[in-house]
């Protein structure tokens, strides 16, 4: 492939695509199973144990 | 793109820590938005966080999995890896270049004028082992007796929570002192460690032990945002080597797990023309004309 061509030949690439689907669809799963909520109430509290002091 | 980088990563920063009412209510943001993950390892028990931290999430749902099923409750991180991965596919470590907190406090650190060290390359899959040992096998099998795990990476290693959340809510809240223990001294001593080994060396943590930066780096080939190199401009002069912050030599590893699309090779290093920024496959900078002949000027004296 020559320089011109490698610039002007492009192709969408599905990786990425698919990459995104599969996360969306675990995203989606997660929101369906309440996931958020639980997310909310731990990142709400201070984790002492966490952060070394429990 | 140095100048506007560094302003990103300042917006990013801030963003992700923009609860300035701490001093005043002595605790953390409490809001809606703490439902929204930080791009980047960022404490979500910071005082001024505005949003959670993947991993801690992550560990603490794997940790509690047990008794969430028990509860008939399906929290298996599911929302949390989602959220990560839709980041991963379009950023992927583009993340830690342009919108990590810590990656910035280690890139300020090593302004400092110091000697300078190379980070020895084996080490840099240290970061793999701690995400998959620290962040998820042992959160979720190492349990006790009540089926209950630990959030072993935040708990015992993370600087980034010593820095960001552990002193200052030492600060905060006096009262929390009496419980100091051998826990909190060993992160400190770790913090200290990267604090110094950032002076010394870059991003240290990055490219040693970030398991959010291993996460990231699993869609170094699958994501829509990242450079490629035109092999037909690449006289392999080795210029792009040196002003790589975390040690990819990207003329012969493109792809590296490590790159962190700061740019620096594109913009500071490669006089040829032979880095370019792709979004989805498709070039969004253009090549500048000049850059043919003289990279094929310099090929032949080269071989000549």
């Amino acid at each position: 492939m020559t320089y011109s061509e490698d610039k002007k030949v492009h192709r969408v690439r599905k990786g990425p695509i698919l990459a995104l689907l599969f996360s969306l669809l675990l995203w989606f799963v997660g929101i369906a199973l309440g996931e958020p909520d639980r997310v909310m109430e731990l990142a709400r509290q201070v984790c002492l144990s966490c952060i070394g002091l429990g | 793109m140095g100048y506007v980088r560094k302003w990103v990563q300042i917006i990013f920063g801030f963003l992700m820590n923009g609860y300035w009412g701490f001093p005043f209510s002595r605790s953390i943001y409490q809001g809606p938005m703490k439902v929204i993950c930080a791009p980047g390892l960022n404490c979500y028990s910071c005082p001024a966080a505005t949003s959670y931290c993947i991993l801690g999430s992550l560990q603490n749902l794997l940790a509690n999995v047990r008794l969430s099923l028990e509860a008939g409750q399906y929290y298996l991180g599911l929302y949390v890896v989602g959220s990560a991965g839709v980041l991963g596919g379009l950023f992927g470590r583009m993340i830690c270049g342009w919108a990590c907190p810590f990656g910035f406090v280690q890139e300020l650190l090593h302004k400092i004028p110091s000697p300078k060290y190379r980070v020895p390359r084996p080490l840099r899959y240290g970061k793999f082992f701690f995400l998959v040992v620290f962040v998820i096998l042992l959160p979720l099998f190492a349990i006790d007796e009540f089926g209950a795990g630990v959030t072993w990476f935040c708990k015992f290693v993370c600087p980034a929570g010593t820095l960001e959340a552990g002193l200052p809510m030492l600060v905060l809240q006096p009262s929390l002192r009496a419980g100091l223990g051998l826990i909190f001294w060993n992160k400190f001593v770790i913090l200290l460690l990267f604090l110094v080994w950032s002076v010394l060396s870059s991003r240290p943590f990055c490219r040693v032990v970030c398991p959010l930066g291993a996460f990231y780096a699993l869609f170094s080939r699958f994501r829509m945002v990242r450079l490629r190199l035109d092999k037909g401009n690449c006289i392999t002069c080795g210029a792009c080597h040196p002003v790589c912050p975390m040690g990819v030599k990207f003329d012969q590893s493109p792809d590296d797990a490590d790159c962190i699309t700061c740019m620096k090779c594109m913009t500071k290093a490669c006089r040829f023309d032979a880095i370019y920024l792709e979004v989805g496959g498709i070039p969004v900078r253009a090549g500048r004309t000049l850059a043919r002949p003289v990279a094929a000027t310099s090929r032949q004296k080269t071989e000549g």
